[in-house]
């Protein structure tokens, strides 16, 4: 791709957790030495199950929590310390969109009002500008004009997550974080939202981080994934040709856990046994190796890192058992 | 006992004057996997809690729900609380909030035991085990006496199912039983409910938002769409070609996880208020297919071809192959 | 769990302090005892030797200081009138006053829990709306506006009890009630929405569909579960079985701790007044002390907490 509009590098962050009353502090490593960049109008999706760190590592990527170790650099510059007015101009260009429209929404003012605010707060325009603006945008989201003027809760869970994204784009930023964003939302609903976020995606040219537990809406909008489990980016590379070729046993397993309509007699369901991973209680060596179903020796000692892989394009694995240079054995499941 | 079957016919829900439940019959025959599909606020849940009872008071439930030659709409409760759990176990979307907190889950599964299985003491605690050890849940022995905030979710899944096993019912109702877990654990639910219902010759009602969950699951589909059934084929038919508009939706709705990307083929609009539901056809304002008529008539599920009932006025009849199955619709 | 324990007598004993440095301070600047005791014609003299006696004439944080170390040595100073030990003065009262709370305690109790759950499970029926309307109105109308209802048509209308005094156990019965009252609306109100919070909760519907019958549901999985926020607001009325009657041991001239309080803080008799907020703080926090372990007993999640801190 182009020109890296967002580069994090060996990005950590660790949370002190408390068990029970006045129990010791345990650290909780949430994200442990990530690196990603995206490229200007480029969508990067993150998938992993609940724990695997991916929702820390959206806020870190969009500064609104600092890094313990590592740094996130946006067009080229430093992130700006939270609250200086450099961090708050920056805001305009980077947005977040979240599971919960109804959360992220005021439920006393009417939509319109909120759409225009961020025009309103960087001053942007008159204020016959904003409205026309935001009308505009609100329209362009797929929003009836008499839509415009109801409340949060007089509109479905789809159109909230609309008016959510009208508001994001209000500024124009460059780069999105979207945490979940059509997870709440019904099947039917589910596809003109991605449809939607795809389309304003190309037309504004936007780079996204697109955090999901779900794979298939992940690789819809993605151009490129990462995986992620217990805080660590075990495979990443490009979306149609990861899923349709995992190489780490963490991949294999959750793009053949995902159910299907229609099964082909080759793919078995890969069924990990064992409980879901703790962040609290990290297993030494590889992460995975108490549920991954190939591990040997070696994953229980020593933790691999995430490396290029031949095969595929640009794909890195962390895997002792994909070997960086010769094709993996597609039989070894 | 061998040709268990639950029957509804008409089933009709009404909350406070508004109908949720527009007439739904339905049947499931021992040792079979049914699947209920639809969006929220479809009636799938609603369904199953009508049959077996356990709607809040101010619901209004008419029509029949039929246990063999047992009547449950306006069963007495003593013979309702026979059923619940002895004839047709339920278990729900998120397990944690769905077991008491403050007991042990031995004492919750013993329960169960003692009102359907007339065990005590002793044989409860034997039991108990043997059914975490059957649902997979390690160390049983001790965990028995181990509250439900002491367990992972998938964990009390599988406590309840447990529980739901300690009856040994006909039929398992599983509401939703993997929306609130990983995916990965959601495959070993899955596989987990496989498992017993063949080892236990138990019908299973899987009522999911999730397409894919079905399809890997039940033998048989029920599409609902704002209180009714639109359309109801054996799984591999249904998943391979739907016939009415909406399930055609559904289907091209739902991400491709391989092959070559494509725009997403949405439904327009969203799914209507109970209480406002358009005349005729209640998807008929969504539906790329609609005609004058469909805003008129309400479509009456039809046998569209053998074991295939489909709601929709452009649908072709096709003669009904045994006459029981023959229906009308409210 | 040691620790645990530990910490929550430490925390306790701070409260207790907190609240006695603070009735010290205020009561030594709101006025000065020797003038009130004495009267305002006594002579300078008198008040110059009052002062002197009692060691108001040392600084502040002196008397504070020497306050602390007596009792540190369980010495609660002396009543300023009658020059008897604080602490008798006080203690001989505490029977009276539980004589009208107890009894109170119990009909809150017998009443206000069985009435919340009644409601619960009939909500929105004619005895529902009875209960929540008498529970806003035993919320609403005061103490002394109750109690003195109820003097004016048990004693002055129908004459059937005594208006005041503590001559015969019917002399209780009107203070008891007009305690018992309004604390079994509170009961009645917190108990209804505990139980109604409860019966929504997922697990009562996988109850019902386990087969249990609706009355097993109710006793054997909602109460426990509804017992947990109500056992806030008991302990919060065993904290005040002490200093709770205050207005209706005025109201009715009943002589208990409340009254000596009273009559106390008026004459600014120090000790007393200190011995009685001690008192009151010391069954206050004790009380809760007592549902925080009630807590521990009632709800597992909590008992864990607890155990894994050991």
């Amino acid at each position: 791709m182009s020109t890296v509009l967002l580069r994090a590098t060996d990005l950590s962050r660790t949370y002190g957790s408390r068990r029970g009353l006045f129990g010791a502090v345990t650290k909780v490593r949430a994200v442990n030495r990530v690196s990603f960049s995206i490229a200007a109008g480029e969508t990067l999706g993150i998938v992993g199950e609940s724990g695997s760190g991916k929702s820390t590592m959206g806020r870190m990527a969009l500064g609104l929590e600092a890094p313990d170790e590592g740094q996130v650099r946006f067009a080229g510059e430093p992130m700006p310390a939270s609250g200086s007015p450099a961090w708050r101009a920056q805001r305009a260009r980077m947005q977040m969109i979240y599971q919960d429209p109804l959360g992220a929404l005021d439920r006393r003012l009417p939509v319109i009002v909120q759409v225009q605010e961020p025009l309103d707060i960087h001053r942007i325009g008159d204020q016959a500008q904003r409205l026309r603006l935001a009308q505009e945008m609100l329209a362009r989201v797929g929003l009836s004009s008499e839509q415009m003027t109801r409340y949060p809760h007089e509109l479905s869970g789809g159109q909230r997550q609309r008016v959510v994204l009208a508001r994001a784009l209000m500024t124009r930023p460059d780069f999105l974080v979207c945490d979940e964003p059509v997870s709440a939302l019904d099947v039917s609903i589910q596809a003109q939202v991605v449809n939607l976020l795809v389309d304003l995606q190309a037309e504004f040219g936007l780079a996204m981080l697109f955090i999901s537990h779900d794979l298939r809406v992940v690789r819809q909008v993605s151009n490129r994934v990462a995986v992620m489990y217990l805080g660590d980016f075990v495979e990443e590379g490009d979306a149609d040709d990861l899923f349709a070729a995992p190489l780490h046993p963490y991949t294999r397993a959750l793009v053949s856990a995902a159910p299907v309509t229609k099964r082909s007699s080759g793919q078995a369901r890969i069924v990990l046994t064992g409980e879901p991973p703790n962040p609290a209680d990290r297993p030494g060596g590889c992460s995975f190796h108490p549920r991954c179903p190939l591990a040997i020796a070696r994953c229980k000692q020593e933790a691999p890192v995430l490396r290029s892989v031949e095969q595929g394009f640009g794909r890195r694995v962390a895997c002792h058992l994909v070997e960086p240079s010769s094709m993996p054995n597609s039989k070894a499941a | 006992m061998a040709s268990t079957r639950l029957t509804l016919s008409g089933l009709t829900v009404r909350f406070d004057g508004v109908t949720v439940l527009h007439g739904i019959d339905l049947s499931i025959g021992k040792g079979e996997a049914l699947g209920l599909v639809g969006e929220s606020g479809s009636g799938k849940s609603v369904t199953w809690l009508a049959a077996l009872g356990l709607l809040p008071g101010k619901a209004r439930v008419s029509g029949s729900a039929r246990l063999d030659d047992l009547e449950l709409v306006g069963a007495r409760p003593a013979a309702l609380d026979k059923v619940r759990g002895g004839r047709v176990a339920m278990i729900f979307q998120d397990p944690t909030s769905a077991l008491n907190p403050v007991l042990k889950v031995g004492t919750q599964i013993g329960e169960a035991l003692s009102l359907h299985r007339g065990l005590s003491g002793r044989a409860i605690k034997a039991e108990a085990k043997r059914l975490f050890d059957l649902v997979g849940i390690p160390d049983a022995e001790r965990r028995l006496s181990a509250y439900p905030h002491e367990f992972s979710g998938g964990q009390n899944q599988r406590v309840m199912i447990a529980m739901a096993l300690a009856g040994a019912p006909d039929i398992l109702v599983a509401d939703e039983p993997t929306t609130a877990l990983d995916v990965t654990i959601q495959a070993q639910i899955l596989d987990l409910l496989n498992t017993v219902r063949r080892e236990m010759g138990m019908a299973l009602v899987l009522i999911s938002h999730d397409l894919g969950v079905i399809a890997e699951t039940c033998d048989r589909v029920a599409v609902m769409y704002a209180g009714r059934i639109v359309e109801e084929a054996p799984a591999a038919e249904l998943f391979a070609a739907p016939r009415h508009p909406y399930a055609q939706g559904l289907l091209n709705s739902l991400p491709p996880l391989g092959g070559a990307r494509r725009k997403l083929v949405s439904i327009p609009g969203v799914v209507p208020d109970p209480r406002a539901l358009p005349k005729g056809c209640a998807f008929a304002p969504r539906c790329t297919q609609a005609a004058e008529i469909c805003r008129e008539v309400v479509p009456a599920l039809r046998n569209a071809a053998t074991d295939r009932r489909v709601a929709c006025v452009f649908e072709p009849v096709v003669p009904a192959p045994a006459p029981d199955r023959e229906l009308e619709l409210a | 769990m040691l620790r645990y324990f530990a910490i929550r007598f430490g925390r306790a004993a701070i409260t207790i302090a907190l609240v006695v440095t603070f009735a010290f301070v205020v009561l030594r600047l709101s006025g000065d005892p020797a003038q009130i005791i004495l009267g305002p014609e006594a002579p300078p003299e008198a008040i110059a030797a009052f002062r002197a006696a009692w060691g108001l004439d040392d600084p502040l944080w002196l008397q504070y200081f020497h306050y602390f170390g007596a009792i540190a040595q369980g010495e609660l100073g002396r009543s300023m009138r009658d020059g008897r030990s604080a602490i008798e003065l006080v203690v001989e009262r505490i029977p009276i006053t539980l004589a009208l709370t107890l009894p109170a305690l119990a009909i809150k109790l017998c009443v206000g829990v069985p009435a919340g759950i009644y409601a619960a499970l009939h909500r929105g029926s004619l005895a529902d709306r009875m209960v929540m309307m008498l529970s806003v109105a035993g919320f609403t109308i005061p103490s002394f506006v109750l109690g003195l209802t109820l003097v004016l048509i048990f004693a002055v209308k129908l004459g059937w009890l005594p208006s005041g005094g503590q001559d015969s156990w019917r002399h209780a019965i009107l203070p008891v009630l007009t305690l018992g009252i309004g604390g079994a609306a509170v009961l009645a109100r917190f108990t209804r929405s505990a139980m109604l919070e409860v019966l929504g909760q997922p697990f009562i519907r996988t109850a019902s569909a386990k087969g249990v019958p609706w009355r097993d549901v109710i006793i054997g999985h909602a109460l426990p579960n509804a017992a947990i926020p109500t056992v806030t607001i008991i302990g919060f009325m065993i904290g005040t079985l002490i200093a709770g009657a205050v207005v209706v041991e005025s109201v009715f001239s009943w002589p208990g701790v409340g009254r000596l309080l009273v009559v106390a803080v008026a004459n600014r008799d120090l000790a007393v007044v200190q011995c009685i907020l001690l008192l009151v703080a010391a069954t206050m926090v004790s009380s809760n002390l007592i549902v925080d372990f009630l807590y521990g007993f009632l709800d597992p999640r909590l008992r864990q907490t607890v155990g894994k801190a050991a």
